[in-house]
């Protein structure tokens, strides 16, 4: 019984770690089209705010929940400005650029802080489950996942900027007749998914520890659930989040986190095989 | 509408370049000196694999040092187990030529789109780089040769002559092997692009739409494209390891892959030349920007690579070539204006 409680819990962590890990590519890719190569250094940039600003004296929850935001949506715009705007259309383009900026984010950042692992305190302890301990953290994260989830649809689906938002994703030149500024929709989109995937890194960085490096292990699982999920940022996301977190979970359970990943990659590319478009290319078709 | 292969003395001229060098190069180079351009040659093979692909089959991957890792790792194995270097070398292209047909056929049969292409061909990277690394521990052995985890797999042996494990290449030998090598991929392919084969894949690559209706399978084609691409990537990758006879998971890195599409965009997409001149400028750029010590070579990569897209979409080798063609134009124009006004003059 216990056991299959601390199953079930693992089981939804895992989806909501992968809801965290894509929520802010999601965002993006749905609006704009355009995967961000550098997502893996947006959240080790989210990472390193909370660290420096820990460092530093400052609040852990304000630190996760405010600066790490703000410091990467901040980014996000000025990397919107200067090299995501000049290749709209363009979309490989826009791969091997951000490509290359996550390559010089990694170096940099490897300049100034060095190549080390740096820890910050997970916060709480443990929380008994019968015979078993489990981390009350993962109960934290689970619930921002629900929340970044519920935030972005409310916005979307009840807000003027939301619908605003929804028009130029479903006919950008209509949109723009209809005198909508769709240059500023994409840089404040890409603003708000790099704000995201910062809030994402902040949240991720007591569990994973920060390094340089951090972003290469966890991109995939990011850029998988995204191209799974399709265009549709919150039904796609959440839709392939559950499918790949219980499968990678369940495997992971059976043979090792390494193989977890694996499994991914493999029910995700049998998944694209049937849907190439994702999960919402065919099902959900409508939805947001 | 174009001349035939033999007719090109672009092709006659690299064909020249490659087997002068090849016969002249040792005897007239510093040992140190051919050992560095050993490396480039070896790069240069992995260059090609996505130079093709990429220029000729329109199949941008991301993942290409999957493959490259793959050779590598392949060559490790089978050549300490087995001790004659010859079958691992047909391995070595063979396996990652059967793993690039079993992507290939999900990819393409999926008809995924670029974007989607570029994704998946990435995070197989990654998997395989996280798997690499994982497998330190003595239960991870294939053939009795451990696979060693991040630390890699040492002492792997040189080439030797087929059918003598004692008869290794010396440095001069491994060269003109190398060279060899990369003269008969360029010539291979050169031959396959200008085939009909050829033409359909340029034709996919233009628009596959069209491709399609005219009757041709571009998936199967395409298919058979990424899995050559994926083999002479493999080969390049066992060049790689008996050349530094070490072998460790960087050779799944995101930087390789990176390093492969920089090459080909520097030099060009849609050349087998350029990205040859790739390899060359950039690790030579690299060997040089390292040695300041300011810089690491992932802040250098990163920066190059934003600044050919941003700013020479097109590559070197095409941007110098429609400039020396406009300048020669001009030029060619301004003689025959020249030429013009006299007649006008004579006219009068």
């Amino acid at each position: 019984m216990d056991y299959a409680v601390i199953v079930a819990l693992e089981m939804i962590r895992a989806v909501a770690w992968l809801v965290l890990l894509a929520a802010g590519l999601a965002i993006i890719f749905g609006m704009m089209r355009v995967i961000n190569f550098a997502h893996g250094e947006f959240l080790m940039l989210g990472g390193y705010t909370v660290v420096v600003s820990t460092g530093a004296g400052v609040n852990e929850w304000f630190a996760i929940l405010v600066l790490a935001p703000l410091v990467v949506g901040i980014f996000g715009v000025i990397v919107e400005r200067l090299v995501i705007r000049q290749l709209y259309g363009r979309m490989l383009d826009s791969l091997l650029a951000t490509w290359g900026l996550s390559m010089l984010m990694i170096g940099g950042v490897t300049l100034i802080f060095g190549n080390t692992v740096q820890g910050v305190a997970t916060p709480f302890g443990g929380v008994r489950i019968g015979s078993y301990q489990m981390p009350v953290y993962n109960f934290v994260l689970i619930f921002f996942a629900a929340a970044i989830l519920l935030a972005v649809w409310a916005v979307l689906k009840f807000t003027r900027v939301g619908l605003i938002a929804r028009a130029t994703m479903q006919n950008p030149n209509m949109a723009e007749a209809l005198g909508i500024r769709t240059t500023w929709v994409y840089m404040a989109t890409f603003g708000i998914g790099s704000a995201v995937t910062g809030l994402a890194g902040g949240l991720l960085a007591p569990v994973t520890g920060v390094v340089p490096t951090m972003g290469a292990s966890l991109v995939g699982q990011s850029f998988i659930t995204v191209i799974t999920g399709g265009a549709a940022v919150i039904t796609g996301t959440l839709s392939s989040a559950t499918v790949l977190g219980s499968i990678s979970q369940a495997t992971t359970f059976w043979a090792g986190p390494v193989y977890g990943d694996a499994a991914l990659l493999v029910v995700a590319l049998i998944l694209l095989r049937i849907l190439p478009q994702g999960i919402t290319g065919r099902i959900f078709k409508r939805a947001l | 509408m174009e001349k035939p292969l033999t007719r090109d003395p672009g092709f006659w001229i690299m064909v020249g370049i490659g087997l002068a060098l090849l016969v002249l190069g040792p005897i007239f180079i510093d040992m140190f000196t051919i050992m560095q351009i050993t490396q480039y040659v070896v790069l240069s093979v992995f260059a090609l694999s996505l130079a093709y692909i990429w220029g000729f089959g329109g199949i941008l991957s991301f993942g290409q040092a999957a493959f490259f890792g793959l050779g590598a790792y392949t060559f490790a194995v089978s050549s300490i187990s087995i001790g004659d270097t010859t079958l691992p070398l047909v391995l070595s292209f063979a396996i990652p030529a059967a793993f690039g047909v079993a992507l290939g056929y999900f990819m393409f049969y999926g008809k995924l789109s670029d974007v989607y292409l570029g994704v998946v061909t990435m995070v197989v990277t990654l998997i395989f780089w996280k798997l690499a690394n994982h497998t330190a521990g003595p239960e991870y052995s294939i053939a009795g040769v451990r696979l060693g985890g991040f630390n890699g797999i040492p002492s792997i042996p040189t080439i030797n002559f087929p059918g003598q494990p004692d008869a290794w290449l010396d440095p001069a030998q491994l060269f003109r092997f190398f060279m060899a090598v990369l003269v008969v991929v360029y010539v291979v392919l050169r031959i396959l692009i200008a085939s009909d084969f050829g033409r359909i894949s340029i034709g996919i690559r233009e628009n596959e739409t069209r491709a399609a209706l005219l009757g041709y399978d571009i998936r199967r084609h395409k298919v058979i494209v990424f899995a050559l691409g994926s083999g002479i990537a493999g080969l390049s990758g066992a060049m790689w390891a008996t050349y530094q006879s070490f072998i460790d998971p960087n050779a799944f890195s995101m930087e390789m892959s990176a390093k492969a599409l920089i090459w080909v965009m520097a030099g060009g997409v849609g050349t087998l030349l350029g990205p040859i001149l790739g390899v060359i400028g950039l690790q030579w750029l690299t060997l040089k920007l390292g040695m300041m010590e300011l810089l690491n070579s992932l802040v250098v990569l990163g920066a190059i690579m934003m600044v050919l897209v941003l700013a020479l979409p097109k590559g070197l080798v095409p941007t110098v070539k429609s400039a020396c063609l406009a300048g020669w134009a001009l030029w060619r124009r301004g003689r025959g204006v020249s030429a013009s006004a006299k007649k006008v003059t004579s006219d009068d």
